[in-house]
Parts: C-alpha cells; structure tokens; sequence
C-alpha cells in the first residue's frame, strides 16, 4: 500500500510509537499524585509541554494538551462565546473544517451572531473582508490557516495583525499547516492556535490550543482543574509522549520535508495535467501546503476513482463524503465556485513526511489507467 | 471493510461496455439519474424480430456499486423477451449484488433504466 492520504493522518514518525509504549509500559503515574510515580509522570508531562512550546515558540504555559483538533476547536469557540454569553458576532469563513461550522451553527443556535466570509475562486479569505466586517461587537475571528481539502494559505499574517489593531482575539485552526510547512510568525500570532498530533505523524487522541494567558475563555470539561484549569481530565499521558517525540523531530525536519514534498508535488501535478489536460487543480495560482493537490477531474466520480486506486494499492481520498446513499458534494470547491456536478470528481492527494519520488511515480502511471478506464465506461464521457 | 466480491467482479470486468447506434429504430436508450447529487446510467438494448432483447450495453458514471449493477442487468437482459426485462425488480439486482442499504438506490437506478430503455424502443417502434 501507498499511502497519499497525509492530510486524513500521517502516519506515526519514528519514535513515536516507541514513546507511547515507553509511558504506557514504564511512566504509569498521575501526573497530579505526590507520590513517586507521579512525580515521573509530572516529569514526563512538563518535558513534552516544553518539547511542543519550543516548536511554536511560545512560553509553556501557553500549551493547554487536548483530544485533538475537534476538541481545541470546540474549546476555542465555545470558550469564547460562553465568556462573551453568546452576545456579539464571530465572523469565519466558508471553508472551514466541519469541527468550526458545525460548533459555530450551536453557537448561532444559543444567539450570537455568526458571519461567515466568502472565499474567491481561488479558496482564498479576504483580509480586507475581514477587517471591513469588525464591529464593536465582534467577539472573535476564526479562520483557517490551510484548507484540508485544496491546501490554500489562508492570509493569516494579515487576519492576525487587523485583529490586534482591532483587540479582537483570533482562532486559526492550523490543524493542516501543522506537520507540513514551518510554523512561522503568520500562524503564531494568533490568540487561539488549534494542533492536532496525528496530522503531523504524532499519535491520534492528542493535540493541543496554544492559548494567549490573559485570554478570558470558559472551559469546556470541568474537573480536577488540569490544564490551568482550561481543560480537567487526567492527562492523555501516553499520548503526550508521543506528540512531544514527533515534535522534536518535526523542528529539526520540516524544512527539508516541506522543500521536498513541494519538489514532488509540482512533478506529480506536472505529470497528472500532462496526461489529463481537462483536470482541474483547486487553488492553483494561489499559495498552497507544498504537499496537497485537489484535482477535479470531468466525467468521472471522485469516490470511484478512489476505490479503483484503493483496489491497486494506492490511498489517496475524495473530497466528497457519501453518506446514506447519497454523494453530499464537498462545501470548499462550491464555496470557490464550482458545481455540486464539477465537484463529483474531486479527489485529494496528500503527501507527506515518508513519500519518495518512486511512489510518486508509481502513482501517476496508476492514476492515469485508472481515470483513463472510468472515464471508458462513463456516462457522462 | 471488504469490498462485496460480486460487486467487485462486476466493477473489475465490467460486462458491456459501450453503445450502441442511438438512431437504430431496434435500440432503446435509457438515461437515468442526475450527475450533480447521484449516478448516470446509460443503458441501450437490442431488439430483434423476435421481440427478443439479443444484445446490451450500458456506460455508468458513479460509484462501484451502480457500475456493477448497470453491467449485471446487460447481463440479465440479453435473450430476454421485453415482458422478461419489465419484470427484472431491483430487489432481485440488489440481492444478487448483497448490496448494503446505503447502496439500495445504485439498483433503483438499474430498474429505472431498463424501464426508460424499453420506453425509448417503444417510442421509437409507434413512430416507424
């Protein structure tokens, strides 16, 4: 199997499994008991907090561990409106991650105001759009900083500095930057960073909000007060361990990662367009994840297609997600202008930390049969 | 989960692939579905003058499951008389399939195109 899926999860980086096993087979304690084995585990904690400050570059105290990507979204945009009574506006855009709508839909539900920016033809937010839609009222922004779908660069340095100006705190999902591009200064300026460990080759079940501290934001889960009070629950130690190893080894690699994949990536959008000059690649012309190409492909299903690779050995995903029968288009390539018909032949192909250029190749020659054959026996061809 | 191996056979060698002449007045063509929220069957049948459906192809744009559904029914239709084909239900596409229920609409579709392929013959034949 050729795995092209990076941005579905990247698979655990060296040392990573052996982390999590060490804590679970050695490091036993409760981070919060007196006794010795929780003075270890307490150890164990405060390194890893260290490990993942150090690649943001932010103060440890800042690093609040969660389940993951959903739940740091979910604690920054439910922390926020909680704090603010559900009062004021938050304004976001149209691509984000369904773990941003779907909470921003329950908090429109509760009564604030929720404005959601439109995207160009590109998959690009407007900065001036934004600047332009703050109020007095307005309680938070939140925008993404790489669509997990067309990996577009979301104009993050800028949404972040307007939000200062304005004294507005800024969320930026990063969940897809993550583990595939160096975490400048555009990303870290925000107020409310979301990570998520198994996107960058780190574990599943973890991740983090790198949160401003004098931020006002209510808690989600209340408890035995961990986390500075902004997260209780026993902490997913084993987990922890895991994203710290990977984090060591993302700082020291992701630049060469990020060169190399980029170089991959344009030999294999090269290849793909020669050979199926009618392809679309989403956001093409804008800035992009060096490692994400979304194609749409005319006259054939994206889900199909998926599967003929899956059956050749090559994992790669649609951007649609069938469900009950019925194929709901993706909302990032409607939001960019393209039909529910156009977005039918969507697929996403990610690559990541352990691709070579052998199964970039081999997948070309394999993609091209397989679109070739579909499209043979298409009704639409 | 595996993919179902009768669907995967059907979509592996797909049987009939292709068209037939559109303008024959012994063809029938059917085009269900809609390519925006669902599948696209094409489905063509020959008739002969024995009233007997002598030959079948079919091109699909969708998932595995509508492609090995449209390609079991020009199976099934080939040496059946009209009546024969009408009678084809998609209860017995999808059972012969195993398909699951999120994939039951895949040989509804299958149906329906039988039927619009029969219609199109008899349009054709009242117009000869």
């Amino acid at each position: 199997m050729i795995y092209l899926d990076h941005n579905a999860t990247s698979p655990p980086r060296p040392g990573v499994a052996e982390a999590v096993t060490a804590n679970l087979t050695t490091t036993h304690g409760n981070p919060s008991s007196v006794h010795g084995a929780g003075r270890r585990a307490r150890h164990l904690l405060d390194d890893a907090r260290r490990a993942v400050a150090r690649l943001v570059a932010v103060h440890e105290s800042r690093v609040i561990f969660t389940s993951g990507g959903t739940e740091s979204n979910h604690l920054a945009l439910f922390g926020i409106a909680e704090a603010a009574e559900y009062r004021g506006t938050i304004l976001t855009s149209a691509i984000e991650h369904p773990s941003v709508h779907k909470p921003l839909s329950r908090i429109a539900a509760h009564g604030m105001q929720v404005i959601q920016l439109p995207v160009d033809p590109l998959g690009r937010v407007d900065a001036a759009a934004v600047e332009q839609a703050i109020t007095p009222d307005t309680r938070l922004v939140s925008i993404m900083a790489a669509n997990n779908e067309t990996g577009v660069l979301q104009p993050i340095q800028a949404i972040g500095t307007l939000c200062r100006a304005a004294r507005v705190p800024f969320h930026c999902d990063a969940t897809q930057w993550f583990g595939k591009l160096s975490l400048s200064t555009d990303v870290l300026g925000a107020d409310l960073l979301t990570l998520s460990a198994h996107k960058a080759g780190g574990p599943m079940g973890c991740g983090a909000l790198i949160v401003a501290n004098a931020l006002q934001l209510a808690p989600l889960l209340l408890g035995g007060g961990q986390e500075r009070g902004r997260r209780s629950g026993t902490e997913n130690l084993p987990g922890i361990a895991g994203f710290a190893a990977m984090a060591g080894q993302l700082a020291r690699q992701i630049e060469d990662e990020a060169q190399r994949n980029a170089s991959l990536r344009d030999k294999l959008e090269y290849e793909l367009l020669k050979s199926i000059p009618d392809a679309i690649i989403l956001g093409r012309g804008a800035e992009r994840l060096p490692n994400t190409t979304a194609l749409l492909i005319p006259c054939v299903d994206g889900e199909t297609l998926v599967m003929t690779l899956d059956l050749a050995g090559f994992a790669i995903s649609s951007g649609a997600a069938c469900s009950s029968g019925k194929n709901s288009p993706s909302h990032v390539p409607m939001a960019m202008g393209w039909s529910a018909e156009a977005t039918r032949g969507m697929v996403r192909i990610s690559l990541g930390w352990d691709t070579t250029e052998t199964m970039v190749d081999s997948f070309i020659s394999v993609f091209q049969r397989s679109v070739d054959r579909l499209r043979k026996g298409s009704a639409l061809a | 989960m595996a993919y179902n191996e009768k669907v995967l056979d059907h979509y592996e060698n797909p049987r009939n692939v292709g068209t037939l002449d559109k303008s024959d007045a012994q063809v029938g063509t059917g085009m269900v579905g809609a390519p925006a929220c669902g599948d696209v069957m094409k489905l063509q049948i020959r008739i002969n003058e024995d009233g007997i459906i002598d030959d079948a192809k079919f091109k699909t744009f969708g998932c595995g499951s509508a492609i090995a559904a449209s390609s079991l029914v020009t199976e099934w239709v080939k040496g059946k008389s009209i009546d024969e084909a009408l009678a084809i239900k998609n209860k017995d596409i999808a059972d012969e399939l195993a398909l699951p229920p999120v994939k039951i609409h895949c040989s509804v579709l299958a149906e329906d195109a039988i039927k619009s392929a029969v219609a199109d013959y008899r349009s054709k034949q009242k117009g000869v």
